[in-house]
């Protein structure tokens, strides 16, 4: 599904993303993790297609297509979902416009009719139960007074709606209280199926205990430095990482 | 919606809509400004001796000022000689019922979504329909009449009802006003009257739509609406103008008269022809807008300004009475060489009276986008409440936005609030939006439609629709 290939990437003049290889296949979690200023924001950020960074070398495969080459919203319309770790506020923009406009968008790119009115709402409403996200923000303006909770749950009620075949999921459980992360991460879990994939960029070992990945990658400057299944992430909760650093340096 | 609206940006390619010009006869008179053009012009309307005379006073006035030239604004020097005063859609008779309006003139408002009979029954809207200097067509007449509410157009208000025309005609905006309403009311052609008796609940929206087509002419269209005793209106009002190279001059006067505890909701939604992505041509729009609160009254205006080369407008309310109510809501959005200088005026007189403002700049391209505002409280207007809140939305680096308010209170009870933003559509937000799939030309129409979203949705429901589908339409170019 998504093959990435020494891919080099960086913001001015300053590399970020020094080689990166990752395999993802239909069907299959995999983790990231790393200490921070690795630039797993930033892969997540270049798959997107975010145009602050410039990709110098390397190739990205995204079911068939060479996705280097696709505008950000095509990216996005052929089922690649990023969940932000950081959402912005659209005020005045209800999530319920916001989502119509882009699921619409979605079935357009398919050839498929716009969804009416009755069927959105329908489609919302069976959404939203997933996060169980208060029916009534979907009538409020996008991440407008939010609390950090609902933002995050907003991610993975778009995602819902969308149905991406590969969902990039951004620190999805940062500032998360325990509760709020139990539902994020099961409601993240109800939506893998054989025919998508997820990748979670994570620091915590606890987001995993939900989502238990098929594989934990380590990034560190700007590279995966090791692979391995879902007992590393257990392995750096408990020792850090500086027992792969020091063996890389 | 956004499948539609999409579809229109495609069909229209972001171009003017309006600019189309209609091939129809039309009389016009030679260009140039004298008391023998304004004779004329009155003679023309078979207008009575006391409003030649009016018009007479207004025009000598005006020969003694002198351009105001306080706005933030470039306007390049302009000859009152060489524009043409008076210019009409030439018909053989009068009209007395729709099939006898001229089919070239009746498909003119059918093109621009105004079809003058069926839909708007339906859609329960009358129309005044005013094509260059005359109403062409008044519609739904007999229907209002039966509540004895008068809607026609000026021209024929000041001959059928003289009383009210010489009471209220220039008791808001006086000749001596400034130099536009002075010129105004000098050489006003047409427009619409509206008259809405003691007591009585308009069962319908009001309409005027103002259609420039002539070359080289001056619109100056007059509008006069009163709300008598207790009375209720809504008002809508929409302009458009053809694609030409040349600058045309339109200088309306609107006044509004708010009697005791009556209420008027008047909305514009102007797209003038702004002119092209060089600056060539445009309406340069010098307006005059004015309401009179007495007491109880409530007078409540919302614009939509997304046309014209040059925006010079000021909707203002006097609150005269006590416990009047005024209000602004207003979306300007200037693209390209657009210029606006648009705010209120909120006249505090009477006690416990109470003001709102809320303003949407939105400059893109090279325009430049002012809000001007003042709000005055008078020494007996004890207990006056004014909330201010002015913002300014930036979409690339090349365009302006200003804020000029004025608060002048001579009352210590007065209570005053004022808030301003200004801000840019982020990167971040652009990014956020096209993650999702949405384009960015979609998701710029998006968050502009956001950020006024408190403004049009005062509008009544099928002018927010419009309004919306032509911030996004106007946006056009600006991004990337």
């Amino acid at each position: 599904m998504l093959s990435v290939k020494n891919l080099h990437a960086s913001i001015g003049d300053k590399e970020i993303l020094r080689g990166i290889n990752l395999e993802v296949r239909a069907g299959e979690v995999h983790a990231i993790m790393g200490p921070n200023g690795s630039g797993k924001s930033t892969l997540a950020s270049v798959l997107a297609g975010n145009e602050k960074f410039t990709v110098t070398e390397g190739s990205v495969e995204f079911m068939g297509q060479n996705l280097l080459d696709l505008s950000i919203e095509d990216r996005a319309r052929m089922g690649l979902f990023l969940g932000f770790q950081y959402p912005v506020e659209i005020p005045g923009v209800t999530m319920a416009n916001f989502m119509k406009m882009a699921v619409n968008e979605q079935r357009k790119f398919r050839g498929e009719d716009p969804l009416t009115a009755g069927e959105f709402l329908r489609l919302m409403r069976e959404k939203s139960a997933i996060v169980e996200l208060d029916s009534k923000l979907t009538s409020r303006a996008v991440n407008e007074g939010f609390s950090g909770g609902e933002k995050k749950k907003n991610e993975i009620f778009q995602m819902a709606m969308l149905d991406p075949k590969l969902a990039v999921l951004d620190e999805t459980d940062s500032g998360l209280d325990i509760d709020a992360l139990r539902v994020v991460a099961t409601g993240v879990t109800k939506l893998h199926t054989e025919e998508n994939a997820t990748v979670v960029i994570t620091h915590y070992q606890r987001l995993l205990d939900y989502i238990v990945p098929d594989y934990v990658h380590v990034l560190y400057k700007g590279q995966i430095i090791y692979s391995g299944d879902k007992t590393l992430a257990l392995k750096l909760e408990k020792e850090g990482y500086d027992w792969l650093i020091s063996k890389e340096e | 919606m956004a499948e539609k609206d999409k579809d229109l940006l495609d069909n229209i390619d972001g171009e003017y809509k309006y600019g189309f010009t209609t091939d129809i006869e039309t009389e016009t008179i030679a260009r140039g400004l004298n008391e023998d053009v304004i004779r004329l012009i009155s003679a023309k309307k078979e207008e009575p001796e006391w409003m030649l005379e009016r018009r007479l006073k207004a025009f000598r006035h005006w020969q003694t000022m002198t351009l105001p030239t306080w706005a933030h604004l470039d306007i390049p020097e302009i000859d009152f000689q060489d524009i043409i005063y008076y210019a009409a859609p030439k018909q053989r008779k009068k009209l007395g019922s729709m099939d006898e309006v001229d089919p070239e003139l009746k498909r003119t408002f059918d093109k621009l979504g105004i079809p003058l009979e069926e839909q708007m029954a339906l859609a329960g809207v009358a129309v005044d329909a005013v094509m260059d200097s005359v109403s062409v067509k008044t519609t739904f007449r007999e229907t209002l009449a039966e509540k004895d509410i008068i809607f026609c157009s000026i021209s024929e208000a000041i001959r059928e009802y003289p009383d009210l025309v010489k009471k209220y005609l220039g008791s808001v905006v006086p000749h001596t006003d400034n130099f536009y309403a002075a010129l105004n009311a000098a050489v006003f052609s047409d427009g619409s009257f509206c008259y809405i008796p003691k007591g009585v609940r308009c069962p319908m929206e009001l309409s005027t739509y103002f259609r420039i087509n002539a070359e080289g002419t001056g619109q100056f269209e007059r509008t006069l609406l009163v709300a008598d005793e207790g009375a209720y209106v809504s008002y809508l009002e929409g302009c458009t103008a053809p694609r030409r190279d040349e600058n045309q001059l339109h200088a309306a006067v609107v006044e509004i008269v708010v009697e005791k505890d009556a209420e008027v909701k008047y909305s514009t939604v102007q797209n003038w022809y702004p002119g092209d992505k060089e600056g060539r041509g445009g309406i340069y729009n010098f307006v005059t807008k004015r309401g009179l609160c007495r007491e109880g009254g409530h007078l409540s205006w919302t614009q939509v300004e997304t046309g014209s080369a040059i925006t010079w407008k000021y909707p203002s309310c006097v609150l005269l009475g006590d416990n009047s109510v005024g209000e602004f809501y207003s979306v300007a959005m200037t693209n390209n060489y657009q210029q606006a200088d648009t705010g209120t005026k909120m006249i505090h007189i009477g006690r416990n009276t109470r003001s709102r403002i809320v303003s949407k700049g939105i400059s893109a391209g090279k325009s430049q986008n002012a809000y001007r505002g003042l709000v005055r409280v008078a020494k007996g207007a004890d207990n006056a409440r004014n909330y201010s809140q002015c913002d300014s939305l930036l979409i690339g680096d090349k365009c302006g936005a200003h804020t000029f308010p004025e608060i002048d209170s001579h009352n210590p009870t007065a209570v005053l609030e004022h808030e301003a933003t200004t801000s840019k559509i982020s990167e971040e937000q652009l990014f956020y939006c096209n993650q999702r799939g949405l384009s960015t030309e979609d998701a710029v129409g998006l968050i502009v439609n956001g950020y006024a979203r408190e403004v049009i949705a005062k509008l009544p429901m099928e002018f927010a629709v419009e309004a919306q589908k032509l911030l996004a339409l106007s946006l056009e170019g600006s991004v990337g």
